[in-house]
């Protein structure tokens, strides 16, 4: 466009593409989209990986909870990654796999989210925020079968039907919606079994921040990658709510004495 | 070969400022004032959807009047500059210096180059942790660049409408006190009642956490004029 080309380099361009609301397209535009390659088969079992997450469905929204190890082959990589993210006001992302594509795959998210916000005045639909993050997972297909996996878990409250729901992923970008419950990482199995015994529908959301916790502590007893909760350290679990206030994370003054209780009355 | 007429650059910009001005002050008023936990962004706008105060980041939020399509793309290219920015180095760094810079140069340029100027008037407000922090910046449609202290108006009958704000401004007043002197200033200037729904509000609250742009709706507004 000659319009830009005339423009000093630091005025702002106005006669862009404006009807392509999407941040990623827009760092595409300026060359700037994160990217990563690998060329042949290179050992990626040193790179870190966030391990368990979880998301629970209850009366008026989504629990969802995720440990804080990362781990690099058999080695403890680090002992206070956050894997669960508020995408905005409405919703929550939570991350497993390689950790450093995955929390950057977060912060594109976000900003994603945000920048359509304000471009458009209005929030994207919960189905639509989803289907983004799919997109977004698909676009990862090549590294994913060279080892660097990420599989989000995406919850958040429908400010439309009034309800909160969950998302799972694959690989290759599946979506797929869940009714109750989801579990993804390492420790997910064990999670997702745990979380199978005790789920009832309709529960309040004390009971089912307390199911998520004890997912995750069962999920640490069985999976070595899966950190429980320190108490010594004062190391716990991110847990986040979204219900029709929106999101909100549980700070650690009201998880230690409920991470203290259950690793009490673990069997 | 023809030679383009010999215009003098005196009237060229001459003309130019005068048929910006003109669209400009056929607008209706929008106010930038201080209060005391932030920035008001105050105004008539007889749409409820098509806003002329928008957000644009964490603490930045824009205002213009004149013609919409122009100020819209100026207020979606600062929301594209700013999430570019913000995500390619931290959030901090997204100022409402560099963007008041950057609407200056585009206006600049667009007034000299374009086949006309664009008829409009923005103001970019950045708050602060603390009222000294708060910045203000007015930008003209043909570049020019003003920083502003407490408030300023745009649009209309403006310089009568800085005036009456002037007298009405009190440092420290609170959200309610700032709208119902600001409505009652636009009033007075426009010598027009104004239906409540024709208000449009917003305000950056810094008690809010990082994103601190916040809509009034019409219920909140007449509360405040009503006090």
């Amino acid at each position: 466009m000659t319009h830009d080309r005339q423009m000093a380099s630091n005025a702002l361009p106005v006669l862009g593409s404006h009807l392509d609301t999407s941040f990623l397209s827009l760092l595409n535009e300026h060359g700037m989209t994160p990217s990563w390659a690998l060329s042949g088969n290179p050992d990626v079992s040193t790179v870190p990986e966030a391990t368990t997450i979880l998301a629970v469905r209850y009366a008026g929204g989504v629990v969802m909870a995720g440990d804080r190890r990362a781990t690099a082959g058999n080695v403890i990589a680090h002992t206070k990654l956050k894997k669960v993210y508020q995408a905005d006001k409405f919703s929550a992302v939570a991350i497993s796999g390689t950790a450093g594509m995955a929390v950057e795959m977060v912060k594109l998210f976000q900003t994603e989210l945000e920048h359509y916000e304000k471009i458009e005045g209005m929030r994207l639909s919960l189905e639509g925020k989803a289907n983004y993050l799919a997109r977004m997972v698909r676009g990862n297909l090549t590294l994913a079968f060279q080892g660097l996996v990420i599989v989000p878990l995406f919850c958040g409250y429908d400010e439309h039907d009034e309800t909160g729901r969950l998302f799972t992923f694959d690989v290759v970008g599946g979506r797929y919606e869940e009714d109750d419950y989801a579990a993804t990482g390492s420790g997910g199995t064990e999670a997702r079994s745990f979380l199978k015994s005790v789920y009832q529908t309709g529960a309040s959301e004390e009971t089912a921040m307390k199911w998520a916790v004890e997912a995750l502590v069962a999920a640490a007893e069985e999976d070595a990658a899966t950190g429980g909760p320190d108490v010594r350290r004062g190391i716990f679990p991110t847990v986040a709510v979204v219900d029709s206030g929106g999101f909100r994370e549980i700070d650690d003054d009201a998880l230690g004495p409920l991470a203290s209780e259950i690793l009490e009355n673990r069997p | 070969m023809n030679m383009p007429m010999y215009v003098p650059p005196e009237q060229l910009v001459k003309d130019r400022a005068e048929f910006a001005m003109k669209g400009i002050g056929r607008g209706r008023p929008i106010a930038a004032i201080q209060y005391d936990n932030g920035v008001l962004l105050f105004g008539e706008n007889p749409s409820a959807t098509l806003h002329k105060i928008g957000e644009i980041y964490d603490r930045i939020a824009f205002a213009a009047v004149g013609r919409f399509n122009e100020f819209e793309s100026l207020r979606v290219a600062g929301v594209r500059y700013a999430d570019v920015k913000g995500y390619n180095y931290g959030r901090t760094d997204v100022t409402a210096r560099g963007l008041a810079n950057g609407y200056a140069q585009t206006l600049g340029q667009i007034f000299i180059h374009e086949v006309k100027p664009y008829e409009v008037a923005v103001v970019i407000v950045e708050v602060g942790d603390s009222a000294d922090e708060d910045v203000m910046y007015r930008v003209q449609f043909d570049g020019t660049l003003i920083d502003i202290q407490s408030f300023t108006a745009l649009g209309g009958s403006e310089e009568a409408l800085v005036e009456a704000l002037t007298e009405s401004y009190q440092a420290g007043a609170t959200l309610a006190d700032a709208i119902s002197r600001t409505a009652a200033a636009i009033v007075t200037v426009e010598e027009s009642a104004v239906a409540p729904e024709r208000w449009e509000a917003a305000v950056l609250d810094r008690t809010l956490g990082r994103r601190r742009f916040r809509r009034l709706d019409t219920q909140e507004i007449v509360a405040a004029i009503g006090e």
